[in-house]
């Protein structure tokens, strides 16, 4: 996994709630067997209107959201699905990190096992992120994951939490298999009483 | 101190929990079906890893399987392939498969507990949200994704931070009419649906207590609608009945020992949870879904909302934008709504019991003029028990469709959708947009509702039901 560094870019809003991965990729596209190709499909049933074209009524068909790497989301984004389609997804589409006042628990995982950044902010910080992505063209903000804040390009500034485990995967984009299977005693240990129940 | 239920079976196992970190939990039953677990075998080979414990992983083919004749070529070859990878992986791995043209296949979350995979006090993972639905048995299973496919399909383990713990008490009975599905609709309804995130869930009180097993397993199922990790609910003699004798399940001897060793599984009187959340069972009405999330329901005796009455702003624009996407028009009476389609079926509601439910009601009646209506088994097995009931005979002759066992127009992979527009009774657990095919519209409700409304063409109360026994 790649490691997260600090990252400065464009803000888009998705100024909803309970944005479910049926909606970031809709059921047709997973049956893939790839990690890649779900770019193009992020969010396809609103992106794409009956003939194929670009729904101009989609917020992020709207030429001055090109380009954004950090999406500012309504609360219980990621719920529903497990899918993983969702983060690649979404990774695909540009973004690197979210931000909302809440994600759902699975998607949260999801994230961070593919070097994104879910960042819970407050309702009013993401209030206030949301109504600046939605005014100003060229909105950007940089994400600083070992300090742990979001400043915006008029200095405007909030600090997350993140478990601590997390960031340093996030910041060394650690291999969480390979640190596992380091403890290969301890699971064998553990195995060693603990019978298989059938 | 006494111990909750989540905490024993977490505790027992924890191969390494530093101070501050998440644990390593050592995971006793791993589900594989084919949508989420291709990248996760790609990644082991890339690496050139191998499963750990292939004895302790099951896996099934349910999401994309086609439900109407098997014989025939298989018209999406993108799903077919998804399905000769899941067979190659699971031969070239040395996992048990049971795959399309099995008579153990079906919908994972039905066959695991059927054969007796599923037990209590046991750590149960799988790469879907449903998962919950296996805490039924007092276990604490959850969903994952497919990059922890892959770490459990490398270690055995999940590495996972203690979630905190919720009890949901149900006080008082259902009342006739209602049951598992409404109950679960209206909790959903009143918490929200990101209203447990973060916790895994013990549900309790005498309308647990008394549901069977297939009832208390769409009890959990649903769980994860409002956003819990897992749902559970203590093993009883009722869970020890369920299990006894099915394949998996210890005998003789064995199996007593194994109950005594369940029984002290159950959460210890005294026991705190994190949050607790009290309902009242009596003033449940047999529920129906109007909006896009699990949520948004309302009594049959109800109306669509007006979002004009919401005090919250964003849950008005929250229902004005799921009234569109349903065209639906606030104060029209539930009962008002007319049907396209009904999907009885789905890990939620596609088990014997259901079928069984869905049947009495069928029974002497048939579906209206212009209602496509489907009933599909939950698994192989299911389909088999009620083809021996004659439950197909009495949806057949009522004029439901009697298909092939797997997730069909749960979640549309298949060739199970609606058109765009189509209004669908339908109980399964999600009515997203676009979820059963896209621009469809799904109202979720109760197995005996959805079979009324067929037969009706619109939403009716099920506690007014005539019931034709002959
Ligand atoms: S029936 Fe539906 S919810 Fe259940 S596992 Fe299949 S797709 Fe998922």
């Amino acid at each position: 996994m790649q490691p997260f560094e600090k990252m400065t870019g464009l803000v888009a809003p998705m100024d909803r709630a309970n944005v479910d991965t049926d909606q970031i990729i809709p059921k047709q596209f997973l049956k893939r067997i790839e990690r890649t190709g779900f770019g193009e499909f992020a969010f396809f049933d609103w992106r794409y209107l009956e003939d194929g074209a670009p729904n101009p009524q989609f917020v992020l068909n709207e030429e001055r959201y090109q380009g954004a790497s950090i999406l500012v989301a309504g609360p219980n984004f990621g719920s529903g699905s497990s899918r993983e389609h969702a983060p690649w997804a979404l990774g695909e589409f540009g973004f690197k990190a979210l931000i909302a006042p809440s994600f759902a628990d699975i998607f949260t995982g999801n994230c961070f096992q593919n070097g994104m950044l879910p960042i819970v902010l407050t309702q009013d910080e993401v209030d206030t992120m949301m109504g600046k992505a939605l005014q100003r063209t060229g909105y950007s903000a940089t994400v600083d994951l070992e300090a742990q804040t979001v400043t915006d390009d008029g200095g405007w500034s909030a600090s997350f939490e993140i478990d601590p485990f997390r960031k340093e995967s996030l910041l060394k984009g650690l291999d969480e298999i390979g640190q596992t299977l380091k403890k290969e005693d301890l699971i064998a240990a553990f195995e060693a009483t603990h019978p298989a129940r059938w | 101190m006494p111990k909750t239920m989540f905490r024993k079976i977490w505790d027992s196992h924890v191969v390494e929990e530093p101070e501050g970190r998440p644990a390593l939990l050592f995971i006793d039953l791993h589900l594989v079906h084919e949508v989420t677990s291709a990248q996760a075998f790609e990644g082991l080979r890339l690496a050139g890893r191998k499963v750990r414990r292939p004895d302790l992983t099951i896996a099934t083919a349910d999401h994309n399987v086609p439900t109407s004749d098997r014989h025939l070529p298989f018209a999406d070859k993108i799903a077919k392939q998804q399905l000769d990878v899941l067979d190659k992986n699971t031969a070239d791995f040395g996992i048990r498969l049971y795959d399309m043209n099995s008579p153990d296949q079906g919908i994972v979350h039905v066959i695991g507990p059927e054969q007796g995979y599923t037990q209590p006090g046991m750590t149960i993972v799988c790469g879907d949200s449903h998962t919950a639905t296996h805490g039924a048995f007092g276990s604490l299973a959850f969903g994952i994704g497919t990059s922890e496919v892959e770490h459990v399909l490398a270690s055995q383990c999940v590495v996972q931070a203690r979630p905190k713990t919720m009890e949901i008490h149900v006080d008082g009975d259902l009342p006739a009419g209602t049951g598992p599905k409404d109950l679960m609709l209206h909790i959903i309804s009143q918490m929200g649906v990101a209203g447990a995130t973060g916790h895994a869930v013990e549900f309790t009180g005498p309308a647990i207590e008394n549901m069977s097993m297939e009832g208390r397993m769409t009890v959990c199922n649903m769980t994860i609608e409002g956003g819990g990790r897992a749902g559970m609910i203590r093993p009883d003699d009722t869970t020890f009945a369920y299990v006894e004798g099915r394949r998996h399940v210890p005998k003789g001897a064995d199996f007593d020992r194994a109950v005594e060793e369940w029984k002290l599984v159950a959460s210890d009187d005294g026991a705190e949870f994190d949050t607790r959340i009290v309902i009242n069972a009596e003033e449940i009405e047999p529920t129906v879904t109007w909006g896009t999330n699990p949520g948004q329901g309302v009594g049959i005796t109800g109306s669509v909302p007006d979002p004009g009455d919401y005090e919250d702003p964003a849950q008005a624009e929250n229902a004005a934008r799921a009234l569109e996407y349903m065209d639906l028009r606030p104060g029209t009476a539930i009962q008002d709504l007319k049907l396209d389609r009904v999907f009885i079926g789905s890990c939620t509601n596609g088990r014997l019991e259901d079928l069984r439910a869905a049947a009495a009601v069928a029974k002497g009646h048939r579906v209206a003029d212009g209602v496509r209506a489907m009933v599909v088994p939950g698994s192989a097995a299911v389909k088999i028990l009620a083809e021996k009931e004659g439950l197909d005979k009495i949806f057949k002759d009522a004029n439901f469709e009697w298909r092939e066992a797997g997730c069909s127009m749960c979640l549309g992979m298949n060739p199970d959708i609606l058109s765009p527009g189509e209004r669908c009774a339908s109980t399964s657990n999600r009515n997203f947009e676009g979820r059963q095919g896209k621009g469809g519209r799904t109202h979720l409700v109760s197995p005996e509702m959805a079979t009324a409304a067929a037969v009706a063409g619109h939403f009716v109360d099920i506690r007014d039901w005539e019931y034709r026994d002959q």
